[in-house]
């Protein structure tokens, strides 16, 4: 009995997972048992193992179906982001060696595997030696449980479609080839309307469960994932069981009302096989008459019609002349025509109004600097050659008197404008290092101290602590050298001038502050534009290279 | 009967193409793309008024000495072009009209397939059977 050697099969290799803990890819063990019930019964002979059927691990008939069921779970698993920790190789070995649910599972699915065990064991064996021989492209009950359940968790009536675009993106998470799951769906996609009913779901999944499993897909699709065949089936198990409980009781009820239904379906096959290639050969009329009525019934059940519509689909393909409905396959071409022919809307245009009126601004700024500058005083002196002599300043004592004694006789504005041209940023270190350094403070520092505009809250402490520093510092300073009280005379005139100088230096660099900020901010205001476009830029360029159509020859 | 059946792309570049083995590939190639020419013609005499009305069946764009070409060409531009052997006398315009038919509802069928994007090459097998069996089926 070849069946019987199937199942010795099937059972020698739960004897071999049962014994080994073991980490190989199911794939080449499914392969393997798939090979050894293909290369013919023969070599079945040779090869059973010792193990008799009765005493054999539970429900080893549908032990690769588990385990295709099992690869199910992952995949959706992986898919659907459930509980995913455990590698597959670990919950299959677990599943088998206990039937009771580990937290590997689903309570669900365990109960599922356990309740079948205990039922499956004594029943399915003669029903499954007469009935089902090893098929891999036969849905088993808990398979066709799984996809129902995926179906629902798609599109939740189950009497009506999955449509294109969704099935597309759910499919492909299983991570087979785009090449592949095309092929997977014209096989299943009997009517080819792009969409799937629960039937052609269940194929094509059941396809995709296989494929992974290392099974090559067929060029035709198998008598068992008809849609003719399961559907029928498929309602029926689904409108009988309670899921855990009376799922023993039920399933030789649903058995045999599927076994009825498969021999109904295959005696009813071959009279319209029969009839039908010769209605394969005439007109095309006919076939449109028939396809055209098989349309207008509405697709549940009427098997006998579905029969001859299908088995009409499935040898007369060439013959098709039928009006299509064209609402669900329509979307992803209007997408992605519709992507080409809107382009996205351009950026919004950067505001020219604030790059140039800044600058103006700043110019106007500046102009007003320079006629401030000019209005009272010399013409500014280039900056670099003083630089170092003000930086030095706080340095070098000794240095800058003689120096300060030279510039105090003309030219203390001088220093105010060498001043005024150095950068905030340089002042600023000064003004810190200038405080810092109570040394000895040379007159010219003082001078430079006075006149040189310290930041806005600062400025006004350094000027205070300027002054408490120059009075602090008059004593000291006389006792430093004697030059010194040549230049103490200076200061009271000084103070004056200076404050006149001071008030317009402090309000020139308010105002170059403000322009500062106003431009510091823009600055980023257009950075971040300019990253905008950039991304904008980025998209566009893949969505090019997405429509755009490749080539050949 | 068909030697060599092409379809085409609305920007005019194939995809797909099959021919009769037997014979140099590269002639019937060359013959399809200078076809195309004749469709553009065809297509664009019609005026836009009349583009409802226009005929999806081109009939016979040109014949040589040895065959013939005809073409087919959808609503959204995409050209069918049938190369047909000229000494098949018995082949007649309707039955190229029905093969015609059966290509525009096999190239429907790739299109429902969601794993088909619009512009790629076409490699259903499904369609690729129906395209040989229209080749062999005189031959």
């Amino acid at each position: 009995m070849a069946l019987k050697n199937d199942n010795e099969m099937r059972y020698g290799n739960a004897a071999e997972i049962h014994g080994v803990k073991f980490q190989i890819p199911h794939a080449t063990l499914e392969k393997n048992s798939f090979k050894r019930a293909d290369e013919g019964d023969k070599k079945q002979e040779t090869k059973s193992p010792p193990v008799s059927p009765m005493c054999s691990p539970p429900a080893s008939p549908s032990n690769y179906q588990r385990i295709l069921l099992n690869y199910g779970y992952g995949k959706s698993r992986s898919g659907l982001e459930q509980q995913h920790g455990v590698p597959y190789e670990a919950r299959h070995s677990t599943n088998l060696q206990d039937g009771p649910a580990t937290g590997n599972y689903g309570s669900k699915s365990a109960l599922v595997h356990s309740s079948l065990s205990r039922s499956l064991s004594v029943e399915r064996e003669p029903q499954d030696s007469s009935n089902y021989p090893d098929d891999p492209w036969r849905i088993t009950e808990e398979q066709r449980e799984y996809y129902i359940n995926q179906f629902k968790s798609l599109q939740p009536d189950l009497n009506s479609f999955i449509s294109g675009s969704v099935a597309k993106n759910f499919f492909t998470k299983s991570k087979l080839p785009i090449p592949e799951l095309s092929h997977i769906w014209e096989l299943s996609d009997v009517d080819c309307d792009g969409a799937l009913t629960l039937p052609e779901f269940c194929a094509a999944f059941h396809l995709i469960v296989a494929r992974k499993n290392g099974y090559p897909l067929p060029d035709t699709l198998p008598e068992t994932l008809l849609p003719d065949y399961l559907q029928p089936a498929s309602l029926k198990p689904k409108r009988d069981c309670a899921l855990l409980d009376s799922y023993s009781e039920s399933l030789p009820v649903s058995q045999q009302t599927r076994d009825f239904n498969r021999t109904e379906t295959s005696v009813e096959e071959m009279p319209d096989k029969s009839a039908l290639t010769q209605d394969a050969n005439s007109d095309d009329n006919q076939a449109l008459n028939i396809s055209t009525t098989a349309k207008t019934i509405p697709k549940d059940f009427k098997p006998s019609q579905h029969l001859s519509f299908k088995t009409v689909v499935q040898e007369s393909n060439t013959l098709k002349a039928r009006p299509r409905s064209r609402s669900y396959s329509s979307t992803s071409i209007e997408d992605a025509m519709k992507k080409g022919e809107e382009p996205p809307t351009p950026p919004p245009r950067p505001q020219k109004a604030h790059s140039r009126a800044s600058s103006l601004d700043l110019n106007k700024i500046f102009q007003q600097n320079t006629q401030a500058v000019k209005s009272g005083w010399l013409p500014p002196p280039p900056a670099l050659p003083p630089r170092p002599f003000v930086s030095q300043g706080p340095h070098h004592v000794t240095n800058t008197e003689p120096v300060a004694q030279a510039k105090s006789s003309y030219a203390e504005f001088r220093l105010k404008e060498q001043t005024e041209q150095v950068s905030e940023i340089e002042l600023q270190p000064q003004m810190n290092r200038a405080p810092s350094q109570t040394e000895g403070s040379s007159p010219t520092r003082k001078e430079i101290l006075l006149t040189q505009p310290p930041s806005k809250p600062i400025r006004r402490k350094f000027r205070s602590e300027n002054q408490m520093l120059e009075n602090q510092e008059l004593t000291p300073t006389s006792s430093m050298t004697s030059s010194l009280p040549a230049v103490k005379p200076h200061l009271p005139a000084q103070n004056r001038q200076s404050s006149k100088q001071k008030r317009a230096i402090q309000t020139a660099i308010r105002k170059n502050k403000e322009a500062n900020a106003v431009l510091a901010r823009l600055n980023s205001e257009l950075q971040q534009q300019l990253k905008e476009v950039h991304k904008e830029r980025i998209a566009l360029e893949t969505q090019l290279e997405q429509l755009r159509p490749v080539t050949v020859l | 009967m068909a030697v060599c059946i092409a379809v085409i792309a609305k920007e005019n570049y194939p995809l797909y193409i099959q021919s009769i083995t037997t014979e140099n590939e590269l002639k019937f190639h060359y013959t399809v793309h200078t076809s195309l020419d004749v469709v553009d013609e065809k297509i664009s005499a019609m005026g836009k008024a009349l583009v409802d009305q226009r005929e999806l069946y081109l009939g016979l764009l040109y014949p040589t000495e040895d065959y013939k070409v005809y073409g087919y060409v959808t609503n959204s531009k995409v050209k069918f072009v049938m190369v047909a052997d000229s000494s098949n006398t018995a082949l007649r315009d309707n039955e190229i009209h029905s093969m015609f038919q059966k290509l525009h509802n096999s190239y429907i069928d790739v299109m429902c397939n969601p794993f088909y994007n619009p512009g790629d090459c076409i490699h259903s097998r499904a369609f690729d059977n129906m395209v040989t069996s229209m080749m062999m089926q005189v031959c």
